[in-house]
């Protein structure tokens, strides 16, 4: 049937998410708070993410341009980031927030901005693929269980 | 750190019931969740409201305060119908931390009995230490997870139980703190207050 076999292709793009490190156990908390009632909280949390970080994501840009680097300043910017990728458990997005931190306490100029640019890869990568994978479900309409075993 | 880091000085209350936070048939528990981060605050939000909870969401320790009526800019308010239960906050926040928060609530008596418990990214002994020996009910470990809300029930439904025993346990300093801590979270607590 056109809807089982859309609902399988649909648990099989979760489950790469998952497989190729782009999510962790976090996403699966937020699925849980979803049910009939708010069918599109993760969608809505992860929309809220990626807007309200813009603005964080801009300052660091920023403070990484200027001819002496603010570490303290970058740090800060970059725990509050960390904090709310977290939230939606944005797996790889986080390994680059922990590695940027590093570059802060160490002083490295350099290796902030190289891996701020990783960062912003990792952040955009992710906003594609659960653009697609939310697209795709909507597409799929509700399933029976609302949280797909872990 | 046991777990998720999660440390609790009521874990000996704990039980595997369903997390259904309501206090009684008469009263859905109110929660003042307080964090800067909006993300954040959606997602806590949720969690309380899926467990029963009213949610009073807020950004920061200030208008935490306003909200209580605790503002030094105003006097102290009563509004019986937002009796607030439990207090979540997060520890990192700008203006006013989530410590600072706890002590002024906890100076305040009005509202010192009620539960406090701090949320932080940050897993660090000294930090988690200085929030229970403030008065703090709870530390969470962000981010928070549905099984850290289902243990708030304790805090709220653990508070009128145990308040006779437990009158000093707001200003309980050192000592019994420091024993707790470096027990396993296993091990039961002195059973006498």
């Amino acid at each position: 049937m056109q809807g089982n076999q859309l609902h399988r292709q649909l648990a099989h793009m979760r489950q790469s998410l998952f497989d190729q490190g782009f999510l962790d156990e976090q996403f699966v908390q937020l699925e849980e708070l979803q049910d009939d009632a708010n069918p599109n909280f993760v969608e809505e949390v992860v929309t809220l993410f990626y807007k309200d970080s813009t603005r964080l994501l801009h300052n660091i840009e920023l403070s990484l341009e200027k001819n002496t680097l603010d570490f303290t300043k970058l740090d800060g910017y970059m725990h509050q980031f960390k904090g709310s990728s977290s939230s939606i458990g944005a797996k790889k997005v986080i390994y680059e927030c922990k590695q940027f931190r590093e570059c802060c306490r160490a002083g490295n100029g350099e290796g902030c901005k190289r891996t701020f640019q990783q960062l912003k890869k990792e952040y955009a990568t992710l906003k594609k693929k659960l653009e697609t994978y939310f697209q795709f479900a909507r597409q799929a309409g509700p399933t029976e269980t609302a949280c797909p075993p872990k | 750190m046991a777990r998720n880091g999660v440390f609790s000085r009521r874990k000996w209350l704990e039980k595997s019931e369903g997390f259904d936070l309501s206090l009684s048939d008469s009263h859905e528990a109110h929660v003042l969740a307080v964090d800067d981060s909006l993300v954040d605050r959606k997602v806590i939000e949720r969690l309380l409201k899926i467990s029963s909870c009213k949610v009073t969401a807020v950004d920061s320790g200030r208008r935490a305060l306003q909200f209580l009526g605790l503002d030094e800019e105003k006097s102290s308010v009563t509004f019986d119908g937002l009796k607030v239960d439990l207090i979540i906050t997060d520890y990192c926040m700008p203006g006013m931390t989530g410590y600072e928060l706890l002590k002024k609530i906890k100076e305040s008596s009005t509202f010192r009995e009620i539960p406090v418990v701090i949320m932080s990214s940050e897993n660090i002994l000294a930090r988690i230490h200085r929030c229970l020996e403030e008065g703090a009910e709870d530390f969470i470990v962000k981010p928070v997870k549905l099984s850290d809300v289902k243990r708030l029930k304790d805090c709220m439904l653990g508070q009128d139980r145990m308040e006779s025993e437990d009158r000093g346990i707001n200003k309980r300093k050192s000592c019994e703190t420091s024993d707790i801590l470096s027990s396993s979270p296993s091990t039961s607590p002195p059973s006498s207050r």
